[in-house]
């Protein structure tokens, strides 16, 4: 356990090195959520090996999955993982000074892991207590880490480079990993496979949509992951949220006076 | 007699005054909240009836893009996709795209509503933006915890409808924009290429 330790720091040091010697995105690209990609070269060839991964193996397995177990099951697979990983979720809400999650997310684990089956259940949802979901990518965020530049991870997929370092340290930061009565080395990584099994498996064809019917699945995947995270970390903060929205009316100009060609109200059908 | 008349009339006025206030506002501010989520209200339910309908897949999908008509404001929806390229566009390449893009949005999310069968959308809420309203969802499908659906609402054209949805801050007019433009990097910028082509996916 103590040996274990100082690689532990060294780890979490040399990630943070990492954060802070990336490429930086100019502030003003920052501030209109342009898209950061310096590494788009590295990021589609790895783009390329995920979808080799995706197309023999975890598509496959992952339908396999959903076509063999049971619809009730694959759920509490997933609450599984879900409810083994609120224990880290607390210790990143702690840090993010969010006492009131962290001890919402406890509560959580309790009752889901008592009253909830070993949590293969999840019987606080229906005590509507407020969702929880954070990660230590979002504590860094809240820390005042910027997005950093855009990454594809191999076979984790789409990332940035902050929330790369939150993937690395989230593996280590869940307590219960530390528990003397652990059963399984990583049972959160397993079980947070089987998760994505059961999810690639049931959206199969929007995932497949997305990765083999686009014309160009790098950038859907980029621009989807992109926006769905600012998303997360902007829920609680209004200006961030509307940010997100662009105006389609503004963009084009609905100034006929100052751009008469670009009226998006000139009836398209009426020559 | 007279004095009955008179009521009678008089009530009419009062009646048709009654009437004028109250449909007045909704002319006059076009636009509300409730009628925002009224139409959010009324898509869903439309949604759900052809998925309910049992019809053929391509019955639905007609179907569909006659609620993407019906409903959204295809053409600025179809102007913005296309993005820089609608500049240089000429009307009748514009107005064969909008009519491609509509096809194909509709054939292309229509696929994805059979995954919704059985999903509950409850809207939540809504309220004022720079180009008309936002109005909150949020889906519940069966085994997966609820997420938001949000639409984005004006009158620009003329009446209320649907410019742009976000599922889980995802921007539909975005997503469509990144791929129409990979679409055309592809034909080497040829438009009327593109849609032609786009005729056939979705």
């Amino acid at each position: 356990m103590l040996s274990r330790l100082p690689l532990k720091h060294l780890v979490v040091l040399s990630l943070m090195t990492v954060l802070t010697a990336c490429a930086s995105q100019p502030a003003d690209q920052a501030a209109r959520g342009e898209t950061f990609d310096p590494y788009e070269g590295t990021n589609r060839s790895i783009h390329k090996f995920n979808l080799g991964v995706d197309r023999f193996l975890f598509r496959p397995a992952s339908k396999g999955y959903v076509k063999i177990v049971p619809d009730p099951m694959v759920t509490s697979f997933n609450n599984f993982a879900e409810n083994i990983s609120l224990p880290g979720q607390a210790v990143d809400y702690l840090l993010q000074g969010n006492p009131k999650q962290m001890g919402n997310a406890l509560l959580r684990f309790v009752i889901n892991m008592t009253v909830g089956g070993a949590g293969l259940s999840s019987p606080a949802d229906e005590l509507n207590l407020p969702p929880v979901d954070t990660d230590f990518g979002e504590t860094l965020h809240v820390w005042g880490f910027g997005e950093g530049a855009y990454v594809e991870l191999p076979l984790y997929g789409p990332s940035t480079t902050r929330d790369a370092v939150g993937v690395v340290v989230n593996l280590f930061s869940n307590p219960i990993n530390f528990t003397p009565v652990r059963p399984v080395d990583n049972i959160g990584v397993y079980a947070e496979v089987v998760r994505r099994m059961g999810d690639r498996g049931r959206f199969s064809d929007t995932v497949d949509s997305i990765l083999y019917d686009s014309a160009d699945s790098y950038a859907q995947a980029r621009l989807i992951f992109l926006q769905n995270r600012r998303f997360e970390l902007a829920r609680d903060d209004e200006d961030a949220y509307l940010g997100l929205y662009t105006d389609p009316y503004a963009e084009i100009g609905t100034d006929p006076v100052r751009d008469p060609y670009l009226d998006p109200y000139e009836d398209p059908y009426a020559e | 007699m007279l004095n009955n008349a008179l009521n009678r009339r008089h009530l009419i006025a009062s009646g048709l005054a009654g009437l004028a206030l109250t449909t007045l506002p909704v002319s006059v501010f076009a636009q509300t909240e409730a009628s925002a989520k009224a139409l959010v209200n009324s898509v869903v339910t439309e949604i759900n009836r052809v998925i309910d309908s049992g019809k053929s897949e391509n019955a639905m999908l007609r179907d569909f893009e006659k609620l993407f008509v019906q409903y959204a404001d295809v053409p600025i929806m179809a102007r913005y996709a296309l993005g820089a390229d609608a500049r240089s566009a000429s009307p009748a390449q514009l107005k064969k795209f909008t009519k491609a893009f509509q096809g194909y949005i509709s054939r292309k999310y229509g696929r994805r509503f059979r995954e919704f069968i059985g999903g509950e959308v409850e809207v939540r809420n809504a309220r004022k933006i720079k180009a008309g309203y936002e109005v909150r969802t949020s889906v519940k499908l069966r085994g997966s915890s609820p997420f938001e659906v949000t639409f984005l609402v004006s009158d620009k054209s003329g009446r209320d409808k649907f410019y742009n949805m976000f599922i889980e801050g995802v921007n539909l007019l975005l997503t469509e924009r990144t791929e129409i433009g990979a679409m055309l990097d592809a034909r080497k910028g040829n438009l009327n290429q593109l849609i032609k082509d786009l005729g056939r996916v979705g």
